[in-house]
């Protein structure tokens, strides 16, 4: 495989942030086939479009997921990339690793791959990016008995979990979101590899409302941390925020001159509920109206903290546009514990009530969000076994289409038009 | 023993998962997890953690194209293994995050990613622009109505001096999808550059018989505009097929994604739209989807002159008129998105009135309104 000549993507190389065209160029060094991926990618950026042909089943004895197969349309042109496979690999929870670790999976993807990656791909797995379908069991043989690491999700099926980095090194988490993250992930590995599902399901963990993660966007069962009790408030730390010795919102605001801190303008006029006040210099909260969004605990970190009881709260079904339109998750559980003491029971309980009523109605690639509004809230709060609350919606129905079920009226829906006429002439 | 392609199954191994989180922990975050007591950024790029017993984590962020080599991998372990024990992490933004135990390893940590070029760009923390979460785009889909890296690239090096530094009302989070299927998950950031067709796809009668379920190519329109058809292909057989009502075709590509003998890519055709205004987080206000204020900009490789121009024109209309902590969405809320409109010099056009499912939603049923530049005609 020679050079190519890249004018276009030349211009890549130039520019304060790190050039992916620069890099791609450094590994074409050990890597050749790298010059084809630059070279196909100059083509396309002269053609303005792909050259990536549609589809190529590929995969692993025994898995439905894991591997995207990819070819191109110009293999004679770029023959290094001629087959271009993806490998998903699943990552640590909270993407740490040891560099011990990291350098085999280098290595490993040196011997069989382009040299190139995703560090990482949307939903969270590693991504190693370009090889031959006849590399593809090796790299598994070899993930699995070396590396002990296994392949993540791709198609319909339960795609890698995926979590904020949660109490390792956050302290607004208000549970173990990698513990649980990983937990579930070894518990689904079957419903990750083999896709028996409608579409593709995604779980995501948050550790806080702050949404790290993008759970209450992006994935079908979105759990978010949160608290039953009262905000914990450090009132000498306040004053010491109002003072100015603390910087507000940990000083993420310092390069732009705002004025000094002013807790009414920063803190409590910003509460969605104006739920907290100053008698005197003592904060006070009022909890009852508090709706956990946590931006007064984001401003003065020092000073408040999630309550001691906590827990999460469970959306369901959010999803990108394709095909209904985009959905954020639903609020559907507003308090749930979270406790690896019972392995998440509680947890599993839910997601697989979702499972049963989803793989039975579920259309063709239609996520669980799509066929929540077909059915409507209401049913599918029935059929989660969960009584509705006014929290489960924004405002109550504005239209008077109630879809009554017949045992709801009294004497049913069958009547005799006979009887009728007898007493009320057409 | 290895893999033996005559016998597969022999010493499968399966479903054994990812390595566990605990095994990947650095030292300091392993000790201290679940004891941090609160937070600061020191400066630009560099978090502060402070656990109960005064114990403390500094991590220095820094940038990644996401598209990275093994070598730049392997680069990355080297400064780990310099400086943090031999771990490190990634963030959901595709940064990297080096963690040490003291305020002098920090600074030597920094100075050794200081020292080589520009690879290792320290930055975004706080009220910044953060690295752009996005897609394959040219390099690696099939679908993709624009490349990913390539425009991630020009808006990075055109955003620069806001990733390295706090000076915005609040974080702006950016992100590139290069089709409709958005595995970039676009549809709630403050700003997203979103990959559009334009053309409706087209049929190839010489390919469908063989890779396509003609029933899953219909049943994939959700405007019901894929229809089924007797056609004639190459050789003049007569063939099963099918036929797109020009007219309801919304260029979603799913019928593609079903039927590989329906492509709608064009280079003409294709290009960029901009959505502003979405968040995930619930702190304050509601998550919010993006909204689209310019449905169409033409891809220009290799550097994207009009997408990195109004992207830099929102973001710099927005660091002068928000308030401090408003997001994008937030004060386009607040002043209007007439104002919005206006402030920014975007045209409004037809594109940006929903016309989908819900669509009424978005109209505007109140006689309450701000006169802008676009009721000029109405008043002046």
């Amino acid at each position: 495989m020679a050079k190519h000549d890249t004018p276009m993507l030349d211009e890549l190389e130039k520019g304060p942030w790190p050039s992916f065209v620069t890099d791609l160029k450094r590994q074409a060094e050990t890597h050749p086939e790298c010059w084809d991926i630059l070279g196909q990618l100059e083509l396309s950026y002269e053609d303005k479009i792909t050259h990536w042909k549609h589809g190529g089943i590929v995969g692993v004895f025994g898995y439905g997921g894991g591997i995207v197969g990819r070819y191109s349309d110009v293999p004679e042109r770029f023959p290094g990339v001629e087959h271009f496979h993806t490998m998903r690999v699943a990552q640590p929870s909270g993407m740490y690793y040891s560099t011990k670790h990291l350098r085999a999976m280098m290595d490993l993807w040196d011997k069989y791959g382009s040299g190139m990656t995703n560090m990482h791909g949307s939903t969270g797995d590693m991504i190693l990016l370009g090889t031959k379908t006849e590399n593809l069991e090796l790299v598994f043989w070899e993930l699995t008995h070396d590396l002990n690491q296994d392949l993540g999700g791709s198609g319909s099926n339960l795609r890698t979990p995926s979590c904020c980095l949660g109490e390792s090194r956050c302290e607004w988490s208000c549970y173990d979101t990698q513990d649980i993250c990983y937990a579930l992930t070894m518990h689904y590995q079957d419903e990750i590899h083999r896709p028996a599902f409608p579409y593709k399901f995604k779980f995501k963990f948050s550790g806080c409302a702050n949404d790290c993660v993008a759970a209450i966007a992006r994935s079908d069962f979105a759990v978010i941390g949160t608290w039953k009790d009262d905000i914990q408030i450090d009132q000498a730390a306040v004053k010491e925020y109002m003072a100015g010795n603390f910087p507000a919102n940990g000083g993420s605001h310092k390069d732009r001159d705002w004025g000094p801190f002013n807790i009414n303008k920063e803190v409590l006029n910003l509460c969605p509920t104006r739920c907290m006040w100053m008698e005197g210099d003592e904060l006070k909260i009022d909890d009852s109206e508090c709706t956990r969004c946590m931006h007064c605990i984001n401003v003065m970190p020092r000073a408040l903290k999630p309550g001691k009881e906590k827990g999460a709260t469970i959306c369901i079904g959010a999803k990108a546009p394709i095909l209904d339109g985009a959905q954020f998750a639903t609020m559907v559980i507003p308090f749930i514990e979270i406790s690896k003491e019972n392995d998440y029971e509680n947890i599993i309980d839910l997601i697989e009530t979702i499972w049963d009523w989803w793989m039975e109605v579920g259309k063709n690639r239609e996520r669980c969000g799509e066929a929540m509004q077909r059915i409507g809230l209401a049913n599918f709060l029935s059929i989660m076994n969960v009584e509705p609350i006014p929290q489960h919606v924004r405002e109550p129905r504005s239209n008077p289409y109630i879809f009554w079920k017949e045992e709801e009226v009294p004497g049913g829906w069958e009547r005799d038009i006979i009887e009728f006429r007898k007493r009320h002439a057409a | 023993m290895g893999y033996d392609p005559k016998n597969p199954m022999e010493g499968r191994i399966t479903d054994i998962g990812p390595r566990s989180y605990e095994e990947m922990l650095p030292p300091i975050i392993k000790a201290n997890k679940g004891k941090w007591l609160y937070h600061e950024i020191p400066e630009p790029g560099v978090l502060l953690h402070v656990a109960e017993g005064g114990a403390e984590c500094y991590t220095v962020r820094v940038g990644s194209p996401r598209l990275v080599s093994i070598e730049h991998v392997r680069e990355m372990c080297d400064i780990a293994d310099a400086h943090c024990e031999g771990y490190f992490r990634f963030t959901t933004r595709n940064n990297a995050e080096f963690m040490v135990d003291s305020r002098e390893k920090c600074d030597a940590l920094i100075a050794d990613l200081k020292g080589r070029g520009n690879k290792f760009p320290i930055g975004g923390t706080g009220a910044c622009v953060t690295n752009i979460v996005h897609t394959q785009g040219w390099v690696h889909c099939h679908t993709p109505a624009t490349d990913a890296s390539g425009p991630v690239k020009c808006v990075m090096d055109d955003l620069f001096e806001y990733f390295t530094s706090m000076k915005l009302p609040a974080q702006v989070r950016i992100a590139l999808a290069c089709c409709l299927n958005m595995c970039g998950a676009v549809h709630a950031s403050d700003i997203a550059i979103l990959g559009i067709h334009r053309k409706p796809p087209m049929i190839d009668n010489d390919r469908i018989t063989g890779v396509c379920e003609l029933p899953l190519a219909i049943a994939s329109c959700p405007l019901g505009a894929v229809k089924p058809a007797k056609a004639t292909n190459s050789k003049g057989e007569e063939i099963k097929s099918v036929k797109v009502n020009a007219d309801r075709c919304m260029f979603c590509g799913n019928c593609y994604t079903m039927c590989p003998a329906m492509p709608l890519a064009d280079p003409e055709g294709d290009g960029i739209a901009i959505l502003v205004g979405g968040k995930v987080s619930n702190s304050k206000s509601a998550p919010k989807f993006s909204k689209l204020i310019i449905p169409y900009l033409p891809n220009t490789p290799p550097r994207w002159p009009e997408t990195t121009e109004v992207i830099r024109r929102i973001v710099e209309v927005y660091a002068k008129d928000a308030r401090k902590y408003e997001r994008i969405g937030e004060w386009a809320e607040r002043i209007s998105w007439e104002k919005f409109f206006e402030k920014c010099d975007i045209p409004f056009t037809d594109k940006s009135i929903d016309d989908y499912r819900l669509a009424y939603d978005t109209w505007h049923t109140t006689a309450q309104f701000r006169y802008t530049s676009h009721t000029d005609a109405y008043t002046k």
